[in-house]
């Protein structure tokens, strides 16, 4: 009388729904606060992969009684010195309401709560989009997968489709009266009987049926070449579903923790971006005082350097290292290079000749520049790396140059860089 | 050969069968239990989590309000605040019982008997429940709430749709009948009975009918009518009267108004048996895995494993303790049923004096009467002993909003023993919990305003906030302007 039902496999987030509901109801709160969030600096919530977000207006109101008044009587457990008569204070901020289910938890009207990672960076990068996204698949497509497209007369015997072939033959024999065979077989079981009958009329003119219907069965195929189809598959182009993100750090003394820390900020934000635009996104490392090398993610933000600066070397390295493991006809290819534009005034050439090399391979270049913080000057600060870029920048719309001050810039600079308008150009 | 069901402690298929099995021979043979059939089902604690969030019911119409419960419930959880229950049991034929697969076979086994056992019996007897719900149905009266919502989003909009359920949520407390024996819900029925209302209520709230002639013989009658008070008395089921008389709603408004109040309905036993309900269902567990055992059916160290997880369950924190939060449930029902066996079996001559009629009778006799003809506040008022009160030490505190200090007013003495069963008795009747709120008049001829009446007792006061919140939500419900006003009662 009693079943036993294994249901873990049915499907978890029954509630999704309800939850997509909830969000959308406290949407325009969650975006300030995200809003709030990034400005405030507090990226590593998002690093987390998690926000911590307080809503209003999500308070489910209901008659009750206020528990500050009324005059209560309760009986509670544990009585081990009271007798009749005995006073207590109350306690201060007193909340001893009646025994079970009492406690009401006066204005709940606050609801905290965590947005997952996907919520969270939905409403982050919301209004961004990736420049030249879908001009770049279209145009350099390589990859492609064959697909299912209909039936067609000719084809390879490995793509024949015998039910659609036999539909088709069916078809004609119907249209076309083949005899069936029972029908044949019908007119000889009569004929043997006319035989046996010794009704030669009747055998004559069964017999002239019979080869009529012989002569028809075989001029009507039973499978006409005419009938066989085959499935068609034509060559579609996929979309390259891979990106990989080149990050060049000038790590020349120059470079102190407060601009190294920005930096991060901006190829973090850059990744998690990248991220939600591909399946599959590869991360290359690159830091360069006078010489370039490739190092891990580790090195990359906390090994210390010192010594000048040659910006080229590193463009060098980053496009050998396209050549030797990102065929741009595979990869969508995205440079993000930060520095605080000090360069050898003599490394200018090296790096214009750098760029012309490295530019039509990538997606996207963004430089962003981190500026000290103590100056006042509001206009763009002249370094030697920006003004070598300002000259590429009229030539190549992938090539985008921002300067950056304090944290709160960061997010400015990333949504100018990637702001919808500014994708379509 | 070893008798035991189990030997180790993982959980499977084969040996949920075999205890189950074991655990309905003591449950029929020894404790008479007459329980729904069992679908017993394993869930991981995600699933737990989503079930958490709708009121444990299997399916539920959409709302962001459960998506907010979910949230809250997941965040304590994953912090580690709060654990999750072992089971989740629903009252409903067959009887569905949600096991977590974290558990382990003993634990599983326990669940058993509390639940799909204690629970159902308790749910296929208690007159509350054979009163105001009906198992049969009520998996297909929420399959058809739902699909009917989801349509009705399709239909008007997700946001007037949403904007009627908060509406509703905010009254749902308010949305029975306490003394008529409501009609029992039907799927098929529904759906026709939906059309049928749809069409005819709509006539009824359109104001331009009233306008029609009428015919002589009515005038007259009519012209009394004018002059009286609607409705005649005072409704305290506020849904009811909403969806039957609301001038502004839409048929289909009026339809989720309904369901919203016929779920409530569904739901109003529970809270007025938790007590019962949980004691009944621990008490259940407890004597059965106590027989699993004395039969060597289970080993010492499963029976160890059972206590420890029982006594943690059953744990009633005393008043000075920081960790009180009121009284538990489990522990205080458990104490009464297991009291009512004592009396029954041992009597001393204090029991004679105050239960007479359970003396004498069989223990199991009384237990099952108690769990049949009862609810919290009258199962206190009857059935808690003065044993019960001293073993506890229990005693009633006097709290007076307007002094800075609570008085003791009785103890677990014979002078005190009628009054704090009195008194705790009282703090498990609903009215002690929801605000005694009716509507007294509805303006249907003139201004339309919908009059409701707060009847103020011990100088309990509404709560200002909350309150205007619900008035505008009922507002919206009745389309014109909604006031209430207090009367105090001394």
């Amino acid at each position: 009388m009693s079943t036993i039902i294994d249901r873990r496999l049915n499907p978890k987030d029954k509630t999704i729904n309800n939850r997509r509901k909830f969000i959308e109801r406290s949407k325009a709160q969650i975006k300030d606060r995200v809003k709030d969030l990034i400005n405030s600096g507090n990226i590593a919530d998002i690093e987390n992969g998690k926000a911590k977000i307080k809503v209003k207006g999500t308070s489910e109101p209901s008659f009750r009684i206020d528990p500050k008044t009324g005059n209560k009587k309760y009986v509670m457990p544990g009585n081990d010195k009271f007798v009749v008569g005995d006073t207590e204070k109350k306690p201060q901020g007193e909340s001893a309401s009646g025994g079970s289910g009492g406690g009401t938890d006066g204005e709940d009207d606050d609801f905290e709560f965590i947005l997952n990672q996907d919520e969270y960076l939905d409403f982050i990068f919301e209004d961004l989009e990736l420049p030249d996204l879908v001009k770049k698949q279209v145009k350099d497509v390589t990859k492609i997968q064959m697909k299912r497209a209909g039936y067609i007369n000719v084809g390879n015997p490995s793509q024949l489709d015998i039910v659609r072939s036999l539909k088709n033959s069916l078809g004609r024999r119907i249209s076309l009266n083949r005899p069936k065979n029972e029908d044949i077989e019908k007119i000889q079981e009569e004929l043997k009987k006319a035989e046996e009958e010794n009704n030669l009329v009747l055998v004559e003119e069964l017999e002239l049926k019979l080869a009529e219907l012989r002569r028809r069965q075989t001029s009507v195929p039973w499978l006409d070449p005419f009938d066989i189809r085959y499935r068609n598959f034509v060559p579609t182009p996929q979309p390259i579903t891979q990106a990989v993100m080149f990050c060049v750090l000038d790590v020349s003394g120059s470079m102190g923790e407060r601009e190294k820390d920005l930096a991060k900020r901006f190829f973090f934000l850059l990744h998690m971006f990248l991220h939600r635009k591909y399946e599959k996104v590869d991360i290359v490392f690159i830091r360069h005082h006078t010489e370039a090398t490739e190092v891990d993610e580790h090195d990359f933000f906390y090994s210390v350097e010192s010594g000048g600066t040659i910006v080229s070397s590193a463009l060098k390295l980053t496009k050998k290292i396209i050549d030797e493991r990102y065929n741009q006809n595979d990869w969508n290819i995205y440079v993000a290079q930060s520095s605080d534009g000090d360069n050898f005034s003599n490394d200018e050439d090296e790096t214009l000749n750098s760029m012309y090399n490295l530019l039509p391979l990538v997606q996207y270049f963004a430089y962003v520049e981190i500026s000290p913080e103590n100056t006042f000057s509001t206009g763009n600060r002249s370094t030697d790396l920006w003004s070598t870029y300002q000259e590429l920048v009229n030539d190549y719309k992938n090539l985008n140059i921002k300067q950056v001050k304090v944290i709160v810039d960061i997010w400015k600079v990333f949504q100018d860089l990637f702001s919808k308008d500014h994708a379509h150009v | 050969m070893s008798k035991l069901l189990w030997n180790d402690n993982e959980w499977s298929f084969d040996k949920l069968k075999i205890a189950e099995d074991a655990i309905a021979e003591i449950a029929f043979e020894e404790l008479n239990l007459d329980v729904y059939p069992n679908q017993i089902e394993i869930i991981s604690s995600d699933q737990m989590l989503d079930a958490y969030s709708s009121h444990g019911m299997p399916l539920m119409y959409n709302h962001w309000s459960f998506g907010k419960h979910f949230l809250r419930d997941q965040h304590s959880y994953n912090k580690g605040y709060s654990g999750l229950a072992y089971e989740i049991v629903i009252n409903s034929n067959p009887c569905i019982s949600y096991l977590m697969e974290e558990n382990s076979m003993t634990m599983q086994a326990l669940v058993i008997a509390h639940a799909a056992f204690g629970h159902n019996h308790f749910f296929k007897n208690n007159y509350l429940f054979r009163q105001w719900t009906d198992a049969e149905s009520i998996i297909d009266y929420l399959s058809f709430a739902k699909k009917y919502i989801l349509q009705c989003e399709e239909k008007y909009g997700a946001e007037i749709v949403e904007r009627t359920l908060d509406a509703c949520h905010a009254i749902m407390d308010y949305g029975v009948d306490r003394y008529k024996r409501p009609v029992k819900i039907n799927k098929q029925r529904e759906l026709d009975q939906q059309k049928e209302r749809e069409k005819y209520v709509q006539q009824q709230a359109n104001d331009l009918w009233r306008t029609l002639p009428k015919s002589k013989k009515n005038v007259k009658a009519d012209v009394d009518e004018d002059d009286k008070q609607f409705p005649a008395d005072a409704q305290e089921n506020i849904m009811y009267f909403i969806e039957k008389h609301s001038p502004s709603l839409k048929s289909w408004q009026r339809e989720i108004v309904r369901i919203v109040r016929k779920i409530a309905q569904y739901f109003y036993p529970q809270r007025q048996t938790k007590l019962m309900n949980e004691g009944w269902a621990s008490f259940t567990h407890y004597f059965i895995m106590n027989r699993l055992w004395e039969k060597g059916q289970i080993s010492d160290g499963a029976y160890l494993e059972f206590i420890h997880s029982h006594s943690g369950v059953l744990t009633q924190r005393n008043y000075d303790s920081k960790h009180y939060s009121g009284f538990n449930p489990y522990a205080l029902g458990f104490a009464m049923y297991t009291d009512i066996r004592r009396i029954s079996s041992e009597p001393t001559r204090e029991d004679e004096e105050f239960f007479p009629h359970m003396v004498g009778k069989p223990w199991l006799e009384n237990c099952l009467d108690a769990v049949k003809n009862y609810r919290d506040e009258s199962f206190v008022s009857q059935f808690l002993s003065p044993s019960l009160m001293r073993k506890w030490g229990l005693f009633e505190i006097n709290n007076e909003s307007f002094r800075n200090y609570v008085s003791i007013d009785s103890i677990q003495d014979h002078a005190g023993y009628n009054r704090i069963r009195q008194t705790l008795s009282q703090q498990y009747s609903m009215s002690n919990h929801q605000p005694d709120i009716q509507i007294v008049n509805a303006n249907l001829k003139g201004s339309r305003e919908l009059t409701l009446q707060y009847t103020e007792r011990n100088q309990f006061k509404l709560h200002s906030s909350s309150t205007s919140a619900v008035v505008k939500h009922i507002q919206y419900l009745w389309g014109y302007s909604v006031n209430i006003e207090e009367v105090i009662v001394l």
